[in-house]
């Protein structure tokens, strides 16, 4: 009762305070907020002035509308919401005298932006300030525009933008030609009415108009290929001219910065000639001389100077400029990196990585600088510096860099150890030539950032051990000794406990013992020990945890004298909070109390892991990840290099073999389902094995298919992963091939081979299309298994309409793969806002049984948010949720979807 | 291209914000939020320029005010330092050597300078006196 009560009183001295209120000025309000010295205090004043607002709105007073306006704004700025006064704004902008005008406009881009309906009211009004006499309200009109118009205005009023672009106003004409650029990038079809317009204004004296419209020009460029074709005829002279005008002016006390005449006209100059000088040598060769003079002359004692010649050296980088002027700017680089400024040093990282594509031998001579500057205090720079060393790494210097970099991880600071470690360990992984050096680089690695690495890393690593059967007795022995100094380290210790458990009996034998390793003394009980600390230490982690009771199970095999401890410690773990660590003592209690017959073959060593295949998996899983990041670069093909003189892939491993799901779901894996979150299982070898047809058309279930055909060597085998493979290619050879086979093999082998071409077939586009660059056009997309379990498969087969990209068609095929129908059956999805979905009616609601026959449905997706200049800044939304109902609702995740169907290009 | 323009004091009160990329009331507040811890403990002898999402802001600090403004991650930040001083300078002359103050009480011809030296992201003017004097005619009509 006493907060009622409280409200009401609330409400009443409000109401009191109104009358009074509504007299303060704007100065009075502003100082009465500052007066408050509590955050409720200030809420307090805020709802009061809020109120009387309100009440003046609604008694609709026009002489205090500009002045509650601005109080609005205030309050805006300070967090309050406002969305009350957007009829305001438009009443104001609506009036007559300048000052209304201008506080209207003032909150129009302050308080509103372009998505809110209400913007399409002021359309008119700004048409008609737009063909206003008074050239201030013209320009009032202009600026809002410029800020926050919406495709759909930038359509209807661009005609006035243009007449006002040719006004005789130095300020109208500035503002106009802003003004086209956001119209330009609202709508890039309108750019071609701009070309003539931007260049006629190349030739004006005023730098405010020059520099508006050579912005313009930079804008249309990128807008339109025949603006940049029609710039590049028109208008490189006058660029010159510009260039040579300002940089040779002499003081001019009005645009003088620090010595240097207008050094933002010069910067923006020189980035058009940039883009238009890039890929064209006439144009090129058009302006080396003044970009050597440019570059040879600028002052470099100031910010302003090093500016110049930073945008100086981009545009030499960037066009097809002569060996000289590179040297030149690749000269100044040094000299920008040598500086004590920290600022300069940074932008010149920043460059030195694009100057790698141009002069990597030039590079390469800074390199001691460039590590030096990892391990700078400052982060920004650590973080340029980083990169580039990652870029700057090759066979030759690999060893000496992750030496340096490795040194250095042991005093990092804790931020920027996750970045670090992650390089670091993509350097050893792409360029250890020999088994040896990698794994001990890893464990360093390991013990030092353990927390930091990630578990694909680890799950890398552990492959590479399987497959090095002579270096396992080494690398246990040292994991035993790290884990001993680095218990701490997450990651090291789940790879040293598996090893244990694994190869236990080579860190008690000192099997394989290498030349100069150090011989340690380990009993079977110390191996148990180590396990048992590493699980009392991180029980925490369920997936530790489990991994430690899988490593004591199997030492209990393998040292028979530690079973009953082993029995002991496991036992204790059948409370456990976590389910997943409580079920697996039950188990592994049982196994060993009453299965002792079983229990040593059951506890063998795990089959070798099949390194390549598992590169396969992995090299899909990140350019999935890739291409879901429109921002990344195109992945290298070293992506899919096999490290450690894997030559070839070796051929279908006994798990593939006993894998079932992979003839059932072909494409599966060429969807980003292989999160790293089955590390564990793949480790225990459930399940998740499908990694055969992994988007390479040179494993298992081909393979097999190919074997029985027996059709060896096939050129569906040729697109493997380590050879510059070209899939397109390889399909017209294998029907060819397999055509042919067809007339000389039995009638039954028939249907097979014809399967198998378009598996294949669906295969290499799904490479090809998981390779290409966001920039290209991807019509056609690989069928996926969206969806999965024991009672319901559903495919997708997507398709990307030709003509508009942000439309997909998806072809759902529904499969019953239980023993009794499904009758009812309907298909139900759900989609986030930006996402329009239309489902077409499904062929039947009947599902017949066992997988005989299925329901297919047609689907089309528009992303409406496609390529739109905000999206990068907006959190990303999960793009696409489905849910179906059958006898159970199943949600999906989205990351069953290859990402960038719905969202990305 | 400029994403948004950010002047804020040291405990992190925004007094001007300017946004040429639209965003949720709440987004803008967490991004003022986040520009502000990026930029206020940074050691005077660091870059001026850090990394922000998928962009960078490169900032400066003016006694107790620090003027932020988010750009593209290829656009030339030695240019942007440039033009955080020239606006300075700017508001310096304007309000004949400029405090917090000043900006509190004249938000609004702060808004109309800005609008006077950056149009649509872009730079619009860069002369301080062309400036100056614009302003003084716009004064006369209100």
């Amino acid at each position: 009762m006493d907060t009622v009560e409280k409200i009401v009183e609330d409400f009443a001295s409000d109401i009191a305070m109104s009358s009074f209120s509504s007299g303060t000025r704007l100065r009075d309000m502003i100082r009465a907020i500052r007066a408050c010295k509590t955050a409720a205090e200030e809420r307090a004043v805020v709802r009061r002035e809020c109120a009387a607002i309100r009440t003046a709105i609604s008694e609709n007073e026009p002489a205090l509308r500009h002045r509650n306006m601005a109080k609005l704004m205030f309050i805006h700025m300070l967090g309050y919401p406002t969305h009350f006064a957007h009829m305001e704004c438009l009443k104001l902008i609506a009036a007559a005298g300048y000052p209304e005008k201008r506080v209207g406009y003032l909150g129009l881009m302050l308080l509103l932006d372009e998505r809110q309906e209400v913007l399409m009211l002021v359309t008119n009004s700004l048409k008609q300030d737009l063909n206003h006499p008074n050239q201030f309200i013209v320009g009032l009109a202009l600026c809002a525009l410029g800020n926050i118009c919406s495709a759909e205005m930038a359509r209807d009023l661009s005609p006035e933008v243009e007449r006002l672009m040719r006004s005789r106003e130095v300020n109208t004409k500035k503002k106009a030609a802003l003004c086209s650029i956001r119209i330009v990038r609202k709508v890039p079809d309108l750019a071609e009415n701009f070309m003539a317009l931007a260049a006629s204004l190349l030739k004006e004296k005023h730098h405010g108009v020059l520099i508006s419209a050579i912005q313009l020009c930079t804008e249309l460029c990128k807008a339109s290929k025949d603006a940049l074709e029609y710039l590049r005829k028109n208008c490189i002279e006058g660029l010159v001219r510009i260039l040579r005008d300002v940089s040779n002016s002499s003081y001019a006390p009005e645009y003088d910065v620090s010595g240097i005449a207008d050094p933002f006209l010069h910067i923006r100059v020189l980035k058009l000639m940039r883009i238009l000088g890039q890929g064209d040598a006439d144009c090129s060769e058009y302006m080396n001389d003044i970009l050597a003079q440019v570059a040879t002359k600028t002052d470099s004692n100031k910010n302003a100077g090093n500016a110049i010649l930073y945008e100086c050296v981009q545009t030499i980088m960037g066009i097809e400029a002569t060996s000289g002027l590179r040297v030149l700017a690749i000269n100044i680089l040094g000299r920008f990196l040598s500086n004590r400024d920290n600022n300069i040093r940074y932008v010149a990282l920043n460059m030195l990585m694009r100057a790698i594509a141009v002069d990597a031998l030039a590079v390469q001579r800074h390199r001691t600088t460039i590590l030096e500057c990892v391990k700078d205090a400052d982060a920004s720079i650590r973080k340029r510096a980083l990169e580039l060393v990652f870029l700057l790494v090759n066979d030759t210097n690999v060893k000496p860099l992750t030496k340096e970099l490795i040194d250095y991880l042991s005093i990092a600071d804790p931020d920027f150890k996750g970045d670090l470690t992650s390089k670091i360990c993509s350097i050893v992984e792409k360029f250890s030539q020999e088994k040896l050096w990698y794994l001990d680089q890893m464990f360093k690695v390991l013990s030092l950032a353990g927390n930091h690495v990630k578990d694909d890393v680890c799950h890398a690593l552990i492959v590479v051990l399987s497959n090095a059967s002579e270096l396992q007795g080494y690398s246990v022995r040292s994991l035993y000794k790290a884990l001993q100094a680095y218990g701490k380290q997450g990651s090291l210790v789940r790879v040293a406990v598996w090893c244990i458990g694994e190869y236990g009996e080579m860190l008690v034998n000192n099997v394989g013992m290498l030349d100069g390793e150090e011989k340690i003394t380990v009993t079977e009980s110390d191996a148990v020990d180590a396990v048992e600390i590493a699980l009392n230490r991180h029980s925490a982690d369920a997936t530790t945890g489990a991994m430690c009771l899988v490593a004591l199970l199997k030492l209990s095999s393998r040292f028979p004298s530690t079973s009953e401890r082993v029995k002991q410690i496991v036992a204790r773990n059948k409370e456990n909070a976590v389910l997943e660590l409580q079920q697996r003592s039950i188990e592994f209690s049982s196994i060993i109390q009453r299965h002792q017959s079983i229990r040593s073959s059951l506890l063998e060593r795990m089959p070798v892991l099949d390194e390549a295949s598992y590169l396969v998996k992995r090299a899909t899983a990140t350019q999935a990840t890739i291409s879901a990041n429109k921002h990344a670069p195109t992945v290298a093909p070293g992506g899919l290099k096999l490290p450690n003189g894997v030559a070839k892939p070796t051929s279908a491993p006994l798990a593939d073999l006993l894998d079932l799901s992979s003839d059932d779901a072909p494409a599966s894996t060429t969807t980003s389902t292989t999160t790293p979150n089955d590390f564990l299982q793949d480790l225990l070898g459930i399940g998740g094995v499908s990694t055969s047809t992994a988007g390479v058309p040179s494993t298992a279930s081909t393979d097999i298919l190919m074997d029985l055909l027996s059709i060896g060597s096939s050129p569906l085998q040729n697109g493997t992963p380590g050879q510059e493979s070209k899939p397109v290619h390889a399909v017209p050879e294998a029907i060819d091939l397999l055509g042919s086979l067809s007339s000389t093999t039995s009638v039954s082998a028939e249907t097979k081979p014809t399967r198998l071409v378009s598996q294949g077939m669906d295969l290499l586009d799904g490479l090809s299309s998981s390779t290409s660059v966001s920039g290209l056009e991807k019509t056609v997309h690989p069928s996926i298994t969206a969806f999965q379990s024991t009672t319901l498969k559903i495919t997708f087969d997507l398709k990307r309409q030709p003509g508009n990209p942000r439309e997909t068609t998806i072809h759902a095929t529904f499969t019953n793969l239980t023993s009794s129908t499904y009758t009812d059956f309907i298909f139900q999805a759900a989609v986030p806002k930006f996402i329009q979905l239309k489902l077409d009616p499904a062929s039947g609601n009947t599902v017949p049984a066992n997988g005989n026959g299925s329901v297919t449905q047609g689907l089309s997706v528009t992303n409406n948010q496609q390529g739109q200049v905000y999206e990068d800044l907006h959190p990303l939304v999960p793009p696409f949720y489905l849910a179906s109902i059958v006898y159970l609702f199943y949600w999906l995740e989205f990351n069953l979807l290859p990402y960038d169907v719905v969202y990305n290009c | 291209m400029i994403r948004f323009i950010l002047l804020q004091n040291r405990q992190g009160k925004t007094r001007l914000a300017k946004y040429y990329v639209p965003l949720e009331d709440s987004e803008k507040h967490k991004v003022e939020y986040e520009v502000h811890r990026l930029v206020v403990n940074r050691d005077p002898k660091f870059t001026n320029f850090v990394e922000f999402r998928t962009h960078k802001v490169i900032y400066r600090r003016y006694a107790g005010l620090f003027f932020s403004i988010c750009v593209d991650i290829t656009d030339n930040e030695l240019a942007y330092l440039e033009c955080i001083h020239l606006f300075v300078e700017i508001l310096d002359h304007f309000f004949s050597n400029v405090c917090e103050l000043d900006l509190v009480f004249n938000f609004h011809k702060v808004y109309l300078i800005l609008d006077e030296f950056i149009l649509a992201g872009e730079l619009q003017e860069t002369s301080k006196k062309a400036i100056i004097e614009r302003m003084g005619e716009l004064e006369k009509l209100d």
